[in-house]
Parts: C-alpha cells; structure tokens; sequence
C-alpha cells in the first residue's frame, strides 16, 4: 500500500515543518564503552565479548577515559556546556541485541548540553552561501548494540522471519547520540538543512577524528523526526521518527517524504499517528515500523554499577585547547587563501573536491589550476564512470605534475587530457605516459617551420589575409598547423613563426 | 502515603516479561505498596541539605585505560547459549518488532 503524498509545494503552502535530528556517532576508540574488549569493524562473530558485554553476572563494567574524552571533544566542537557532574542510567528494555535486558546510556544528565552547529547552505538568492543555526539539544555517552541477522522468512526482514542470530562483537562500543533542539523556520529549506547539518556534523567528527565516521557502514547513522504545523501557526505538530537512514542523499530524501506523507493526512483532515518509521533505500519510501506504546516506558534510574563522571574545568579547558580547525574556518580560511569566488568554493566543496583541491595545491600547483582539473576533467570522468571524485583513482600529486609539465611548456591542455587518460588506464607516472605515448611538445622551430610553410602553402588566401594585416585570421593557420603536429605544439609559438613568415 | 495500584502492577509486570495471574496480582499489589511505604521512610531520614545520591560512595571519575585485554572465545561466549547458528546466538523470532 502507497502513501498518498501533497506534492512539496502545497505542502509548504499549507503547512510549516519542524524538525529534530538524532545522529549516532561510533567512536574508533580501540575497546568498547565499559569493557576491554576491541571495538573494531568487521570481526568474526562473537569473537570480541566479555561477560561485561555479553551481560553475564559478575560483569564489572568501567568506563573508557578516552570514549568519555571524545564525547567531550564532540560537545566542545559544537559549542556546547560540559557537564560538571554526570552520571549513566540504565535504559530498561527487552531486545535480543541487548544482552543485559538495559542499555548502559544517560538519561537527564547528559555529558554535553546546550550548543550550536553553523551549518552553511546555498542561499536562498541563488548567490554563494548563507548560515542556518541548528541548536544542538544534547550529546550523551551510551552503547552500540549487537547485530541481529533475522533467518527463515522474506530476506532480512522481522515479519515472516523463523529466528534471529545475534552477534555481539558490536554491543558495547561506545556511541555519542546527539540531539537537536527543534529546527524551526527551515521551511522550502528542511530537506537540504537536514542533509547540510548530518553532512556538516560529519566533517566535524572526520577533523576531530573521533569516528571512522563512514555511513556505509553504520559509524554514524542517523535518525529524522518530523512533524508539520499549520502555516504560519508556530505550533509543533505530532511528530514521526524515521529510522534507518543511512546516507546523506537519504537524510534529504526521508525529510521531503515525510513532509508530503504528513501533508496529505493533515491536509485530508485526519492526524498523524506518533510512531517509528523506516526508510527504505530501494523505494524512496518510509514504511511504519511500531506505534509508540507502553513499551517505550524504559524505567530509566541511574546506574549503579558505575560511579559519576565529574570531568573537572581544567580537563575541559585542556581538551579545548585541542580541538583542530573546525571544517568551516577552515573553508573560509583556505578561499581567502586561494582567492576563490563564493561559487567557486561551493562546487568544489559540493564535487567532494575541497581534499583534492588542497592537496594538489600542496603539492605544487596553482589554485585556479587544481580546481580547473578536479572540477571539470576529474568530475566529469567520475560522473561518467559513477563514482565519487575521490575513488577516480587519479592522485592529487599527479595532477600537481601534469600541471607542472603544462606550465614548464613540455604538454598543453589538450595532451594533459591524454595523460590523464593514462593515468586512469594504469599506465605509470604522468612523465611514464608523456615519454610512452610520445605527448612532447614539439619546440623544435624546424619541424614547426615545415608545418608553418605546409599551412601557408595550402591556405594561400588565408595567408593573404595576414598580409593584408588581418591577424585574427591567423587562428585558421594555426589550427592546420596543430593538426599536422597532432596537438604536440605550443600554439603560442606557432602563431609567432606564421606572423615572422607573413608580416 | 505511596500506594500503587493493581494497573500499575499489571503494566509493570507486563514491561518485565512477568506474567502474573489474577490471583497473583490481588496478592503482590498490596504487598508492593507496603514494601513502597517502607523505602519511602528514608525521606524522613534524608533532611533536606542533603543530596540524593545515587552512590554509597563519595567517589567520581574512575576509569579504565582504553586499553585492549583478552576477553572470550566465540566457543566461550557460545557456550551457555539454548541454540547456536553461524556462531551466533539463535534466538526465537521477535513479533511485532523492527529491524
Ligand atoms: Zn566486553
């Protein structure tokens, strides 16, 4: 059964969304929240346990110093209060990939409170960017729980499914949820802030390097709640959670259906039932998961096997002093530096290309020159061959070293392209493919002399024309001579020898 | 006077996967309110420049190293459980649940 959906626009004429976002950070410390059992990606299963994780009696759970310096990082970065006192509570539940029956997290004493993240958006005028403030409610400490691999019935999913297999080498690794305040007023703009905001938050865990932080993979992952208000009401509108998005492009996507599923309803005079849904990658869709019911009575209380975290003034401080360039300083930072347009800026932050760009000019190249071949060259071919600009497989310091060989005068545009052709088939270094392919400028005047008096002999009115002072004509010269060289000459040279020959 | 009600029993037995009978129900009500009665007595103690607390010891912040030791097998983390599958832990298919 299909939703019916208000198309985006009517939906924005009739109704004013609000939305909260729940991100879950992984962290990459090396050993799980409350024990020190490795908390890496991808191990055999059930091969990284304890009875701490495992839930067996006699655990004796402890908390990982480095998870908590990490969740103070994480606060400080989004400007947020740490806590002077803190302490874990026990989330009450049953779920099989929750072994203790609870969830170690904290409940009304979060470790960080109170912050913000600027996050930049394209403007609303067309023109560069502009910055839309998203509270940040909270950031807690908790932990991951097991996989469950559902066996038996329809592929993976619950419903039809005989039994579940649990594998806990992921239960217990330490997580950070961070929670928005409501995002109000994002109007037309919710999808894309929505996406902006995990996007944003991402580069900030990738600059802390706190997080392996890779989607794909479900280090950070993401939860969307929406709701809708009557336009211009400044109400809150009951609300639905969307779980299970995985990607940036699905972050935008769940926000712009959920917004058009609540239209529909409300706009049909009915209410919106308050409960979890579930995005579904394949469809473009959110699918109901489970109403909220008595289930959702977790029974918090504070965790008595583990002692209150009180982080002193001077630890924060010390933390401060550590937290790197945030990505958005650094943006504007390296534009003054490169002198790039706004526009400029926003595609090559937009190709996934701002790494790529930096590093090229690191390693030797000018600015306008690395952005010209990651944005127009190295875009182009990872569209075409469907993947990211990174993944090409073309490294920053080869194109710093195609650029050097244009600008020493030895290859021109033209031929720079073919070396990049050789690159991505593999052929060796920039110079390898310059010497295999045979790509050399021809500057000996000598054989561009013979190509310069064939031109002018085949083209005797032409040549006539340059007499007559008409050098403009001279590019139709030029271009017989490049292609009797095959594009292996320096146009500039070739242009003085025909008006040496012709004045 | 703190009293809880049967509802509030059944609801709290019902979040504990305990299922009570009526009978047991009419018993244990009662009996939860007097046991509710007696913690709240402490109020009395607890003067108000007092803190709740949470913790019979004045200590915070202790912490473990994020250092990596030895936990168990797969064959040890297995052992104790009904059914194993793909070394996994089997367990009964979850109703009404998502993934
Ligand atoms: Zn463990």
């Amino acid at each position: 059964m299909s939703d019916t959906l208000l198309s985006f626009e009517e939906s924005l004429e009739k109704f004013d969304p609000a939305m909260g976002l729940e991100v879950h950070v992984e962290l990459n410390t090396n050993t799980k929240m409350f024990c020190g059992c490795p908390a890496v990606f991808g191990g055999e299963p059930n091969t990284q346990t304890c009875p701490t994780c495992l839930g067996l009696p006699g655990a004796m759970p402890a908390v990982n110093a480095k998870a908590v310096e990490s969740a103070m990082r994480i606060g400080l970065a989004l400007n947020c209060e740490i806590a002077e006192w803190c302490r874990f509570a026990r989330k009450n539940y049953f779920y099989p990939d929750m072994p203790k029956n609870f969830q170690t997290s904290q409940y009304d004493e979060p470790i960080a409170f109170d912050g913000y993240l600027d996050v930049e958006i394209p403007a609303r005028s067309g023109e560069g960017t502009e910055t839309f403030r998203v509270d940040i409610e909270r950031a807690h400490m908790e932990e991951d729980t097991g996989k469950s691999l559902h066996v038996g019935g329809a592929t993976g999913r619950i419903q039809g499914a005989d039994h579940s297999l649990v594998d806990y080498n992921r239960a217990g690794i330490p997580l950070i949820e961070i929670v928005t305040k409501p995002i109000m007023g994002s109007r037309e703009k919710a999808p894309e802030i929505a996406k902006a905001y995990v996007a944003q938050l991402r580069e900030l865990i990738v600059a802390l390097g706190v997080s392996d932080a890779r989607m794909d993979q479900g280090s950070i992952r993401a939860d969307v709640n929406l709701s809708l208000a009557p336009a211009g009401s400044g109400g809150l509108g009951t609300r639905t959670e969307t779980k299970n998005v995985n990607s940036l492009r699905s972050v935008e996507r769940a926000v712009r259906y959920e917004m058009q599923r609540h239209a529909a309803i409300l706009d049909e005079g009915g209410s919106i039932l308050q409960e979890t849904r579930h995005w579904q990658e394949d469809s473009g869709v959110t699918l109901s998961g489970r109403p909220k019911s008595d289930a959702d009575d977790y029974r918090y209380f504070p965790e008595p096997d583990l002692v209150p975290v009180a982080p002193s003034r001077e630890w924060v401080e010390e933390l401060r002093g550590t937290l790197p360039e945030l990505p958005r300083e650094k943006r504007a930072r390296l534009q003054k530096e490169w002198g790039f347009s706004d526009l400029e800026m926003r595609d090559t932050v937009g190709a996934g290309a701002l790494g790529l760009v930096e590093e090229t000019i690191g390693a030797g190249a000018s600015p306008q020159a690395a952005r010209k071949w990651w944005l127009s060259d190295m875009a182009r071919r990872a569209n075409e061959k469907g993947v990211d600009v990174a993944d090409l497989g073309v490294a920053p310091t080869d194109v710093a070293r195609v650029q050097e060989l244009v600008d020493e005068g030895r290859i021109n545009d033209k031929l720079a392209r073919q070396v990049f052709d050789g690159l991505l088939a593999g052929e060796g270094t920039p110079d390898e493919i310059v010497a295999a392919r045979g790509l050399e400028i021809v500057s000996d005047d000598g054989a561009l002399g013979a190509a310069v008096d064939k031109a002018i002999e085949a083209n005797p009115d032409v040549a006539d024309k340059i007499r007559d002072g008409k050098v403009a004509a001279a590019g139709a010269l030029i271009g017989a001579v490049m292609k009797e060289m095959r594009g292996q000459a320096d146009a500039g040279r070739v242009r003085e020898l025909i008006l040496e020959r012709l004045s | 006077m703190p009293e809880i009600t049967r509802q509030e029993v059944e609801h709290l037995a019902d979040l504990a996967r305990i299922d009570l009978s009526d009978a047991e129900l009419d018993q244990i009500a009662p009996q939860l309110s007097v046991i509710l009665e007696s913690v709240a007595s402490i109020k009395e103690a607890a003067a108000d420049d007092i803190a709740p607390t949470s913790h019979a010891l004045p200590l915070t912040n202790v912490f473990r190293e994020d250092v990596v030791v030895p936990g168990l097998t797969a064959e040890q983390a297995l052992s104790g459980a009904p059914e194993v599958d793909q070394q996994r832990f089997s367990v009964p298919r979850i109703l009404g649940e998502e993934a």
